[in-house]
């Protein structure tokens, strides 16, 4: 199982958890398993059922745009970042 | 009192040396650069020993002049004198005495204005004293021209230690006036000043901590029409705006401009900090091609933000001003880094140049 980290913003899509486990090979499997238990979370960040642009994903440090996208592997002990911007100063 | 060492090669005392400087001789001080800097005698020319066979001809191009040569005691400048000497200088003097002496019995001196005051040497005595800064670090920090977008939460605690660690000139865009609520985090501001203009507040309480502070007011909310006019007089620009669209005017402004942006975004119990070195590493349209729908990403007056928050990550950016003013350390180029401030937690990931970003990317449209 990989660690999810939820930012504040999407936290009350899951029921305030601030970290989650999830299973899957890739980023999208992962993306699908959080999908499967919380549809809010999914109903936030996709658009026609693709994953919505403002989103980055990272696996560890690596954003996976310049990586495999949503087929980036994701291995046991990784940790998947989702990463809106945050725009308040 | 005049002695002959080699045939052609005068060695004189301090009397004999300042008569002929005032009859004419050309004086050559042959000390090193670091020596020179710290004053000289008025109009010599100056060339360290070790460069004098490469630059001799161009700084003496006449043979026929007649030249006054001396170190700090005089015996560099006989070897310099020998040596002109023998590559054809027709008439050269060695002053064999201790340049105190010269100056002592009224020789022309002169002292370039000293890299810091003696004031300044007190007020910033303690960052004197790191390696990496010294005086000339300070006299850089002095020279520094920083831009801080707001002068709320996150542009109160940088212009404060900017100033108060003597970055010499902090510009201040906002056009907003302090409000009750904004004295949660905003220090720059204070409760008397409620309904004062931020900037004008701002001046008052740097000023208040150190006077010798250049604060420039900007009165004005940053768009596609000022941005360019603000930002071009300064070397670094320090975001703590509150909303995207600002974000993304500054970001393409500054590519433009070629201006460092120090970046900082806080939501509550969490802050972002990065720097944007344009073309070095990534721009804000790299990390972010597109902005997240208002619903989520919430501005403070809204969402909400701790105290304390801004305070850190202002600060963090006021690091990132120091290194980039420096030229020192690693600043956070190619870095985001995150603070959690509920699990006292710092992550950072990496960030890319997008060769496809509309700001900075091959055929780059903005």
């Amino acid at each position: 199982m990989s660690r999810v980290r939820i930012p504040p913003v999407l936290r009350e899509s899951v029921d305030g958890a601030r970290e989650l486990t999830a299973s899957g090979e890739t980023v999208q499997q992962v993306l699908d398993d959080l999908f499967g238990r919380y549809p809010a979370l999914q109903e936030r960040l996709t658009e026609d059922g693709s994953l919505s642009r403002f989103v980055n994903i990272y696996v560890n440090d690596r954003d996976v745009r310049f990586r495999e996208g949503l087929g980036t592997p994701v291995a046991e002990d990784d940790t998947v970042i989702l990463l809106p911007a945050m725009a308040g100063g | 009192m005049t002695t002959r060492t080699q045939p052609s090669v005068r060695e004189v005392g301090v009397d004999d040396a300042v008569r002929l400087a005032r009859e004419g001789y050309t004086i050559l001080d042959v000390r090193e650069k670091a020596e020179w800097d710290d004053g000289h005698i008025a109009g010599a020319r100056h060339v360290p020993l070790g460069e004098l066979a490469q630059r001799a001809g161009e700084v003496l191009p006449d043979l026929d002049t007649p030249i006054l040569v001396h170190c700090l005691s005089g015996a560099r400048s006989a070897r310099a004198a020998g040596w002109l000497a023998q590559a054809g200088y027709g008439d050269v003097v060695n002053l064999r005495a201790h340049l105190g002496e010269w100056r002592a019995r009224g020789g022309p001196w002169e002292e370039p204005p000293p890299v810091l005051s003696e004031e300044q040497r007190r007020r910033y005595a303690r960052q004197i004293l790191i390696p990496e800064l010294g005086m000339e670090g300070q006299r850089r920090l002095l020279d520094a021209k920083v831009l801080l977008i707001g002068a709320g939460g996150l542009g109160s605690p940088a212009a404060m230690y900017l100033a108060a660690s003597g970055v010499g000139t902090i510009g201040l865009v906002d056009d907003d006036v302090v409000e009750l609520s904004n004295l949660q985090r905003q220090i720059l501001h204070t409760t008397d000043r409620i309904g004062v203009p931020k900037t004008e507040s701002a001046r008052q309480s740097i000023n208040a901590l150190n006077p010798d502070t250049n604060v420039v007011q900007h009165g004005e909310r940053l768009s596609d029409e000022n941005v360019e006019r603000l930002i071009e007089p300064y070397d670094i620009v320090v975001d703590g705006t509150d909303n995207f669209d600002t974000r993304y005017v500054l970001n393409d402004a500054a590519v433009k401009l070629r201006k460092p942006v120090v970046h900082g975004s806080i939501y509550r119990w969490d802050g972002h900090v990065t720097t944007f070195v344009p073309f070095e590493g990534p721009c804000y349209r790299c990390m972010h091609p597109t902005q997240p729908p208002p619903e989520l990403a919430p501005a403070c007056s809204v969402a909400g933000v701790l105290g304390v928050l801004p305070g850190i990550v202002g600060l963090l950016q006021a690091n990132e001003v120091f290194k980039l003013a420096l030229g020192v350390g690693e600043p956070l180029v190619g870095r985001l880094l995150m603070f959690d401030a509920m699990g006292t937690r710092f992550d950072e990931v990496r960030v890319w140049r997008d060769p496809g970003c509309p700001a900075c990317g091959e055929g780059a449209q903005l």
